[in-house]
C-alpha cells in the first residue's frame, strides 16, 4: 500500500479504506525491514502510535483536520524538535536534546503530521555521499552497493523505500536535490528566505534552505505550502505571499546550458537523458534557448570558500562548554575547546573548518572572501538577467548516475563535483527542483533539474507536474 | 598559495583544533588542492563589483524590541556535560 500522494492517503482515510495508525504501523514494519539501509538514527515509535491514535480520533469525531493530516514525515537529523534527540550526525551532538522545535517542525505538527524520527546524514550537512556520518553509511535502496547521495542521504532513502511518506532535507549545494536525483524522488530547495531557517543547525547560513523530499511534485507544493512564510525568529524570512501570482502558461521558455552537455565531467547516458528531456519539451511546444554560460568554472570555487567561511564561524559554538561533547582529559579551558572539537568533529567538517579559518584570516580575507563574494554578485546578476528573460534553466541534476562507497572518499575535490549544477542554485539564492525523469540502461535515476527565479516556486510546481505526466 | 605545516599550525590554533603528523601531512595536501582550485576565481574580472554580502532582499526589517522568555534556566543547563543547579562548570581558569 505505498501512496504516491498525500491526497491519495487522505481519499483512503476518508474512505476509511485506512487509518493514520495503520499508516504508521505500516512504515514502522519497513523500517524494521530496511534496517540495513541505516536511513533512520532514530524512530519516535512510542509517540508516533499515540499521536496517530489522537488523530484519528479527532477525524472520528469529525473535526476539521489540518492540511496535512495523514502525512508521516521524518527529519534530516539537523533539524531540532523540541525534547527530542538531534546530533547532526556527529559526535559532538551525541545525547544532545533539542529545547525548542523549529519552525518548520511546528508548522508540520499544526497541520497535523506526524513526526516518525530523524534521519542520517553527512555530519554538519557536510558532504555528497552521506559517508561523512558519524553513525554509519545509509545505503542506497535502488542499489545498496551504491550511495544514496548526500548530505540528506537518509532522507533521500526512507522516502525510495516508503518508510515514511515523505521527508524534511537542508540544501546547502544540493543536499537536497542530488540525493533526489540518486535515489529517484522528487527533491526541492525553495528560494532563500522562503523557509524559516530557525531551529535547523547552522552549516552556511547564506546558502542554508530546508526543503521537502517527496514522490510526487504535488506533495512538494502541500509541504512546501504549510512549512514557508514569514517567521519572527528568523530575520531573513521573506514576507512575500507564497502563492504570488504569476500568468498560467502551457508553454515555457526554457534555458540550457551547451557546456554542460559538452563537459567532460557529464556522463554519456546523463547527456543522453538532457537531450531527449529537450526534444521531448521542444516537441511539446516549449521554446528552448541555447545560452552560453562562462562561469561554470567558477561554481565550486565560490561554493568552498564561501561556505567553508561561514561553516567555520558558525561551528565555534561546539566548544565542549554549554552542550555536547567534552573531552574527559582536558585540564585547562583552552585544552577542553582543544580536545573536544578535535575529538568530537570528523575529519571533512575539521578541513572545511580549516578552509574556512584560511579564507577569513588576515591577509587572506579580501583575496579569497571578498573576491568569491564579488563573483557571487556577478553570478545572480547574471541569472537573474536570465530568468526574467527566461522561464527556466534546465540542467541535469547531478554529472552521473549514484556512484559505489568509497569511489570518491579519497579525494575531496572529486566529491564536491557531484555538486557542480546543484550550487548555483544555492550562491544565486533562487528556487529549483530535481524530477525522477530518467534511468539508465542498469535502472539507476537520473534527475533532471529546473531553476527558476526567485519567489517563482508555484511556477515550477506547475510545471514540475506537467513533466512529471508528460515525460516520465 | 603555498600550504605548509607553519600555516596548518597557525589555523589549527585560530579553529581551536589539534593534529596529529599523519593529518597535518593530509591536510597539507587537500588544503593546497582546494586552495589551487579555488584560485580559479582570479580569472574573473571584478573591477568595480560590491561584494554580495546579505542574500535577503528586504531591507530594515524592524520588531518590537520586547522582552520575551524563550527558554529557562533548567532548560538552558539540560544539555551542559558539566554543571551545578545554576552554572555550567568548567575547569580552573585561574591556578
Amino acid at each position: 500500500m505505498a501512496y504516491t500522494s498525500l491526497s491519495q492517503i487522505q481519499d483512503a482515510i476518508k474512505k476509511t479504506e485506512t487509518n493514520i495508525e495503520k499508516l504508521v504501523r505500516n512504515y514502522l514494519s519497513n523500517i524494521e525491514t530496511n534496517r540495513d539501509l541505516n536511513a533512520f538514527l532514530e524512530v519516535f515509535e512510542a509517540e508516533s502510535i499515540q499521536r496517530a491514535q489522537a488523530l484519528d480520533a479527532k477525524f472520528a469525531r469529525g473535526e476539521q483536520m489540518g492540511r496535512l493530516f495523514g502525512l508521516v514525515i521524518g527529519l534530516k537529523d539537523n533539524i531540532c524538535y523540541k525534547d527530542h534527540k538531534v546530533s547532526a550526525s556527529s559526535k559532538i551532538l551525541e545525547g544532545f536534546e533539542s529545547i525548542y522545535s523549529s519552525t518548520a517542525v511546528e508548522r508540520l505538527l499544526s497541520e497535523d503530521a506526524i513526526i516518525l524520527g530523524r534521519l542520517n546524514c553527512d555530519e554538519f550537512a557536510m558532504g555528497s555521499s552521506t559517508e561523512n556520518s558519524a553513525f554509519g553509511n545509509v545505503l542506497n535502496p535502488i542499489d545498496r552497493t551504491r550511495v544514496p547521495g548526500g548530505s540528506s542521504g537518509g532522507s533521500a532513502a526512507a522516502v525510495k523505500a516508503d518508510l515514511c511518506h515523505a521527508t524534511l532535507g537542508s540544501d546547502t549545494g544540493g543536499s537536497i536535490r542530488q540525493p533526489a536525483s540518486f535515489c529517484d524522488i522528487v527533491g526541492f530547495k525553495p528560494t532563500y528566505g522562503r523557509i524559516s531557517r530557525h531551529g535547523l543547525i547552522a552549516y552556511s547560513s547564506s546558502f542554508d534552505q530546508i526543503g521537502p523530499f517527496t514522490k510526487s511534485v504535488e506533495d512538494t507544493k502541500a509541504i512546501y505550502e504549510a512549512i514557508a512564510g514569514r517567521d519572527e525568529f528568523d530575520a531573513t524570512t521573506s514576507a512575500k505571499p507564497i502563492h504570488a501570482v504569476h500568468p498560467k502558461k502551457t508553454t515555457y521558455k526554457i534555458a540550457y546550458f551547451p557546456e554542460v552537455l559538452n563537459s567532460e565531467g557529464v556522463s554519456a547516458e546523463v547527456k543522453e537523458a538532457c537531450q531527449d528531456f529537450l526534444k521531448k519539451a521542444k516537441e511539446q511546444g516549449h521554446e528552448i534557448v541555447e545560452y552560453s554560460f562562462k562561469y561554470l568554472d567558477y561554481l565550486i570555487p565560490i561554493y568552498y570558500v564561501l561556505t567553508t567561511a561561514e561553516a567555520s564561524s558558525n561551528l565555534a559554538r561546539f566548544d565542549g562548554v554549554k552542550y555536547g561533547y567534552r573531552s574527559k582529559d582536558a585540564n585547562d579551558l583552552e585544552e577542553l575547546y582543544v580536545r573536544s572539537r578535535s575529538e568530537g568533529f570528523g575529519p571533512e567538517v575539521k578541513r572545511r573548518i580549516m578552509l574556512g579559518t584560511f579564507v577569513l584570516s588576515a591577509g587572506y580575507y579580501d583575496a579569497y572572501y571578498t573576491k568569491a563574494q564579488k563573483v557571487r554578485r556577478i553570478l545572480r546578476d547574471e541569472m537573474s538577467k536570465l530568468l526574467t528573460d527566461c522561464d527556466f534553466l534546465f540542467t541535469p541534476t547531478c554529472p552521473s548516475v549514484p556512484f559505489k562507497f568509497g569511489d570518491k572518499t579519497s579525494n575531496p575535490i572529486e566529491m564536491y563535483f557531484a555538486d557542480i549544477f546543484t550550487v548555483l542554485a544555492n550562491i544565486v539564492g533562487m528556487p529549483a527542483i530535481s524530477l525522477p525523469l530518467y534511468k539508465n540502461a542498469a535502472g539507476l535515476p537520473m534527475g533532471m533539474q529546473l531553476m527558476s527565479h526567485s519567489w517563482e516556486e508555484e511556477k515550477l510546481f506547475d510545471f514540475g507536474m506537467d513533466l512529471m505526466e508528460k515525460i516520465k | 598559495m603555498k600550504v605548509d605545516g607553519a600555516l596548518i599550525d597557525r589555523l589549527s590554533n585560530l579553529s581551536k583544533l589539534s593534529f596529529n603528523d599523519a593529518e597535518k601531512d593530509k591536510l597539507i595536501v587537500d588544503m593546497g588542492n582546494i586552495l589551487e582550485l579555488v584560485e580559479k576565481l582570479n580569472e574573473v574580472n571584478t573591477e568595480g563589483v560590491q561584494p554580495l554580502i546579505y542574500m535577503n532582499e528586504d531591507v530594515n526589517v524592524m520588531r518590537e524590541d520586547e522582552i520575551h522568555t524563550y527558554i529557562t534556566k533548567a532548560e538552558g543547563l539540560k544539555n551542559a556535560p558539566s554543571k551545578d543547579s545554576d552554572y555550567i562548570k568548567v575547569p580552573k581558569v585561574i591556578q
